[in-house]
């Protein structure tokens, strides 16, 4: 397998604080990878360093083969690689249509009213609230519309950061066994943050463990799942 | 009756000025969260364009005045368009994500060097045109003979504003380029991590409010005929009292903010006193920032200041 994205003793700052202390992290073509780590260790960091904000200070970005840690956010997205952030950031004053919309900025209106019916048909409720405001949306509708948004730009790289974050166990699982549909069915190749370990690992091929701004554990998602250390830290009562 | 019909058509002239200037504060305010200074002083340099290309066509014996009009507007709009594409370059983007008043107070410097150069280079005396469009409608005679005067200048200034507000709103709400401006205005980092190129688009917004004031500077030049460097100072404030009372950030509101600045301007000089218009203006942004700091249409989430 070859790595579609390779993340090479990278760092990054806010001033003066470090928060990402020399991360190595591989994500190879066609699969899911996920992130799990305690509140601040530097997920959310990690996912947007990848997009070039904050700009990692040392080390290599690799993305299909380039290093893309220089390259300005706007450009890094327009390869191919799509996140639906921690906060979800939707638009709050468009229509949910207008949303999916901008996710699909660049490309022709015959292709992202293509990629619309996809989404819609992922998530029945957005084509329901197509005309309502992104601010007045529930929190669940805004994470699903924050993922069909990132799903616009069909990207090969799909960074998600909290997907489940405030959603019911069923929208949950609805949510998780999309993103494994998509892998299966497109081989779109997830990055994924997770505070609900358990089901990331079970979803994940591999994963990762950060712990203050540096990786402590690899491993596929069983080999996590079975490790006492990974059960004591975030696994406890947290299914 | 008759004078207050008078007025009516006076004030919604001189308003549909302001709110068009008020349009570019409101633009530059909800993209980048600052007050642009210098934006009145582009107005300013939009009218002497204006007035230095209508000399220029009649001597080049262009004689048709709406074909002179027409050149004028496009290439009054296009300088003007640099003018605010180069403001930002110089004057503002270094200084981004420098402390809070660092690029206000660039923009007061920004201002006093447009405000220089138009003197320095035209004079500081005030410049006359004579009128371009003579004539118009009497719409009908008062009480002692007061007549109710529509003039084709007045009907051109508002048509004109119209069809630009017009295009302009369908631009923000059906392009593409409308709808990066408006996600880079409701979120900035959203908007790069969807590809957007939110410089480019900063940019453009400078460059479009720009020309929105160019367009206004000309109408100015039609409807008082006279010009000199400094009104970019006066009627940058009641435009911008006008985008405030409108709600900093909302666009109908400014337009809706300026119209309602233009006539009470009017009728203040109307009946009260014209030594004193621009109290009124002045008295009414201070009003509102102390009671409605919203304004109209203003949205409750815009206290970026
Ligand atoms: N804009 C910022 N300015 C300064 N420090 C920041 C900023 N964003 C994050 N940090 C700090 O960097 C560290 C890592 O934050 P980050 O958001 O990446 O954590 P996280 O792993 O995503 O946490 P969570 O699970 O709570 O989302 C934290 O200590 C945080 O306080
Ligand atoms: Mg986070």
């Amino acid at each position: 397998m070859t790595a579609l994205l390779s993340l090479r003793g990278v760092t990054a700052f806010y001033g003066a604080i470090q928060a990402l202390k020399g991360v190595d992290l591989d994500v190879n073509e066609g699969e899911i990878v996920t992130l799990i780590g305690a509140n601040g260790a530097g997920k959310s960091t990690l996912m947007m360093t990848i997009c070039g904000n904050p700009r990692a200070r040392d080390g290599q970005i690799l993305y299909d083969g380039a290093d893309i840690s220089a390259l300005p956010t706007h450009l890094i997205m327009r390869r191919a690689i799509a996140q639906s952030p921690e906060g979800r950031r939707i638009f709050p004053r468009m229509s949910v249509y207008e949303n999916l919309l901008m996710g699909a900025h660049g490309r022709s209106a015959a292709e992202a009213e293509e990629t619309m019916e996809q989404v819609f048909a992922l998530f029945p409720r957005m084509k329901e609230r197509a005309t309502q405001r992104g601010g007045t949306l529930s929190g669940g509708e805004q994470q699903m519309l924050a993922i069909g948004r990132a799903l616009m730009s069909r990207p090969r790289l799909l960074l998600l950061d909290e997907p489940s974050l405030g959603l019911a166990p069923l929208v949950v699982r609805q949510i998780f066994s999309a993103i494994r549909d998509l892998n299966r069915s497109t081989g779109l190749t997830v990055l994924l943050v997770e505070q609900n370990a358990f089901q990331a690992l079970r979803l994940a091929h591999r994963g990762y463990v950060l712990v203050n701004g540096a990786i402590t554990m690899a491993g596929t998602g069983p080999d996590l799942l079975a490790r006492p250390e990974i059960r004591a830290a975030y696994l406890e009562g947290g299914h | 009756m008759a004078y207050a019909l008078q007025q009516l058509i006076n004030g919604v002239t001189l308003g549909m000025i302001y709110g068009l200037i008020a349009v570019g504060y409101t633009m530059v305010y909800g993209i980048i969260g600052m007050i642009n200074f210098a934006h009145g002083d582009v107005f300013m340099v939009g009218a002497f364009l204006s007035l230095i290309s209508l000399v220029a066509l009649s001597a080049l014996g262009i004689s048709s005045v709406p074909l002179a009009l027409a050149i004028t507007l496009i290439l009054a709009a296009a300088i003007a368009g640099l003018y605010g594409w180069t403001i930002e370059r110089v004057a503002y983007r270094p200084l981004r994500g420098s402390f809070r008043l660092a690029p206000l107070i660039s923009a007061i410097g920004m201002s006093i060097v447009l405000q220089n150069f138009v003197q320095v280079s035209q004079g500081a005396r005030a410049k006359p045109m004579p009128a371009l469009i003579p004539g118009g409608w009497t719409l009908m005679r008062g009480e002692g003979g007061f007549a109710v005067q529509l003039s084709w200048m007045q009907i051109a200034v508002v048509v004109t504003t119209l069809v630009i507000l017009a295009g302009f709103t369908w631009l923000v709400t059906r392009t593409p380029l409308g709808r990066a401006m408006r996600a880079c205005e409701q979120d900035l980092k959203m908007a790069s991590l969807l590809g957007i190129a939110t410089d480019r688009t900063i940019s453009l917004t400078f460059v479009i409010g720009a020309m929105l004031a160019a367009v206004a500077g000309l109408m100015f030049l039609l409807y008082y005929g006279v010009i000199d460097f400094f009104i970019g100072f006066i009627a940058g404030v009641k435009a911008f009292t006008a985008a405030v009372l409108g709600g900093v950030g909302s666009l109908p509101g400014a337009v809706l903010g300026g119209l309602a600045i233009g006539l009470i301007e009017t009728f203040w000089s109307a009946y009260f006193s014209v030594q004193y218009k621009d109290v009124a203006a002045f008295s009414i942004l201070v009003l509102v920032l102390i009671f409605m700091p919203t304004g109209l249409l203003g949205r409750a989430d815009v206290e970026k200041v």
